[in-house]
């Protein structure tokens, strides 16, 4: 019997069907699913440079670097999960909702129980920790599309948001945690909602946010492309039959995934409380579009399977620069709709472009 | 020959689907390092009897025999765990995937400890290379995703997978039947490979010119029955080809589409049942 140094000796024609082509770094790297956002990214910077109307051009300073990561940081917080949900097969429309569902529950735990504001962080990951199970759970049994699972989700908890609260806050969607003693707060906002690195040029400082939202894209990268659940995740949306025969539990990492984007809802349900001290029904809804919209901005392909999470932090990036530079370009922001509207469409064509030139076979 | 221990062994197995007889006092035996090759047409009893050998489903008489004792599965897991891997034909490996990442899906290599564990990618790419170069395949970008490789390919990455994993007995279903004949040719030499590397093959086949240069033994089975069990030397792929699609009919097939043979299309497919027919018919 041969063996596995006999296998070695191939004929020439043997060899060339036995030797896999390699791709070069470049063609790789174009190939990456986060460079179009990357690019996108640069362009839409481009744009406003070229377009910014303020006096001092006040874009390319601290100040429009300030205030598009602020906005980058709320979209981008919510898209990377997103992201990896995506890429693990499934959607979360109840995202937008969640976001202010979660500062109510935190708002009425502490305004209203008396709650430590610590405590009711506690609660309110308990609280996500349930709709991210119930999601999950509700998906990965009924086998129906997770479209209209976590619509129906959304359309529950917007509801709620809106008849419970105005049942137990003195018929008011309001709920204002201004002018009292709440233990805790103080700390909480500290950690979630508050500033830093000010200076002489930039008085009003950093959002908070900035750092959790470099946080979760980290964390997600870490899990996606360093651990064996990350394996799972393209595995779990790029071929689930695959997958389990070869012993993947697709159904624990998809509810897990739904978990992920339920708690980073309520990582931005508690930063949006602590910078605001207050939070109103139905805050967040319809925003779920617009970490689907980073999501593929970002390179995370529609069916599942393929992605970053570095992709939609970009994304998230894009859609914050928009929204701002509109501001500094003094441009009429009735038209951000349009704009992302485009952005989501030529962001689609080309991620088929590149999934297409990626699974393109050798013959 | 010297009689060497068989891996697995099936004895008078049976398997009644409602009425249907799907499988009916079958026994065959796979030996290490040789190639057991499953011949039947559609509907022959080939799915079932791999089905009961990897663990899907357990035979209603008969008993399954590892290293002479029997054995009960009562799931693929435990089969799996008896060394028994099926290697499914477009169901092993996720397209959009690296190499590497395929390779260990589901049994992925980790260093580290508590929320710092993580893959070990460097040994997973390094172990991914050698045990592919084992089967003939030079690897020299493991970041390559699998959805690029050709059909062939893809089938080694799941066959070098089973054996790295512990397979000592490969099952492979259909793999030829889904591929052109030079990927077909491809899939063949790596079914040789395992078997140099000392695996018992199940080829599961309803083509005898795939199966008769690759097969130690071949096994043919006829509505859910055995029709017969040869070593390579008692037999030819024309017998086998007569065995299996009864070479009367199929000459008599050709003769009525050469009838037709105006038609350029009925006329080539007439050519070729033409020459899968035994000469002697």
């Amino acid at each position: 019997m041969s063996t596995a140094a006999g296998v070695r000796e191939t004929s020439p024609s043997e060899a060339r069907v036995g030797r896999l082509v390699s791709i070069s770094r470049f063609t790789r790297t174009l190939q990456r699913p986060e460079f179009g956002a990357l690019m996108g990214a640069v362009a839409v910077f481009l744009i406003f440079t070229f377009l910014d109307a303020t006096p001092n051009h006040l874009w390319l300073t601290q100040i429009g670097l300030a205030s598009w990561t602020q906005q980058a940081a709320f979209f981008g917080i919510m898209s990377v999960p997103v992201g990896l949900l995506m890429i693990g097969g499934e959607f979360d429309l109840s995202t937008g909702i969640m976001t202010g569902v979660t500062a109510i529950v935190m708002a009425l735990l502490i305004g209203k129980l008396h709650w430590n504001a610590w405590a009711a962080i506690g609660g309110t990951l308990l609280f996500a920790t349930v709709v991210g199970l119930v999601n999950g759970v509700a998906v990965v049994k009924t086998k129906l599309p997770s479209f209209i699972v976590t619509l129906a989700t959304y359309f529950v908890l917007r509801g709620a948001s809106i008849g419970f609260v105005l049942h137990v806050n003195q018929g008011s969607t309001n709920v204002v945690l201004i002018g009292g003693n709440y233990p805790g707060l103080a700390s909480a906002k500290q950690v979630f909602g508050s500033t830093f690195a000010q200076s002489s040029s930039l008085p009003g400082g950093y959002q908070t946010a900035v750092l959790w939202f470099i946080g979760v894209t980290v964390l997600c990268t870490w899990i996606l492309t360093r651990t064996t659940f990350g394996n799972w995740i393209f595995a779990s949306g790029g071929d689930p039959v695959a997958a389990r025969n070869v012993g993947v539990p697709v159904n624990r990492t998809k509810i897990l995934l739904f978990l992920g984007t339920s708690w980073a809802g309520a990582l931005v349900g508690i930063i949006s409380l602590t910078q605001a001290s207050s939070a109103v029904s139905e805050q967040g809804a319809g925003y779920e579009f617009y970490y689907i919209i980073a999501a593929v901005v970002g390179g995370c392909l529609l069916a599942g399977g393929y992605g970053s999470a570095v992709g939609p932090a970009l994304g998230a990036c894009i859609i914050g620069m928009a929204f701002e530079g509109v501001i500094y370009a003094n441009l009429d922001s009735s038209w951000d709709f349009t704009f992302l509207g485009i952005v989501l469409f030529i962001a689609v064509v080309v991620n088929r472009v590149f999934y297409r030139r990626a699974l393109k076979a050798r013959r | 020959m010297v009689q060497r221990a068989a891996l697995v062994e099936t004895r008078n197995v049976s398997k009644h689907f409602g009425g249907v007889d799907a499988l009916q006092d079958v026994t065959l035996a796979v030996f290490p390092g040789e190639v057991t090759c499953v011949l039947g047409d559609n509907g022959a009893g080939k799915s079932t009897l791999i089905k009961i050998l990897s663990g899907v489903f357990p035979p209603d008489s008969g008993e399954l025999v590892i290293g002479g004792a029997p054995v009960h599965f009562a799931n693929p897991r435990v089969a799996r765990s008896y060394g028994i891997a099926t290697v499914f034909q477009d169901l092993a490996t996720v397209p959009l995937m690296s190499l590497w990442r395929n390779f260990f899906l589901g049994n992925e290599p980790t260093k580290g400890r508590g929320p710092f564990q993580r893959m070990d990618t460097r040994r997973a790419k390094q172990v991914m290379r050698d045990e592919m170069a084992k089967m003939g395949i030079e690897v020299r970008d493991s970041d390559q995703v699998v959805g690029t490789l050709s059909g062939g390919e893809r089938q080694a990455v799941a066959i070098a997978r089973a054996v790295y994993f512990g397979a000592k007995v490969l099952i492979l279903d259909e793999p030829t039947s889904a591929l052109g004949v030079r990927q077909s040719g491809i899939v063949l030499k790596y079914i040789l490979q395992a078997r140099e590397l000392g695996r018992g093959v199940i080829l599961i086949t309803h083509n005898p010119h795939h199966a008769y240069p690759v097969g130690d033994r071949f096994v043919l089975l006829q509505r859910g029955r055995l029709l017969g069990s040869y070593r390579k030397e008692e037999t030819t792929v024309e017998h086998l080809t007569e065995m299996m699609a009864g070479g009367a009919e199929l000459k008599e097939l050709s003769h009525e589409l050469e009838a037709l043979k105006d038609i350029p299309a009925m006329a080539a497919a007439a050519r070729e049942l033409a020459a899968e027919a035994p000469e002697g018919t």
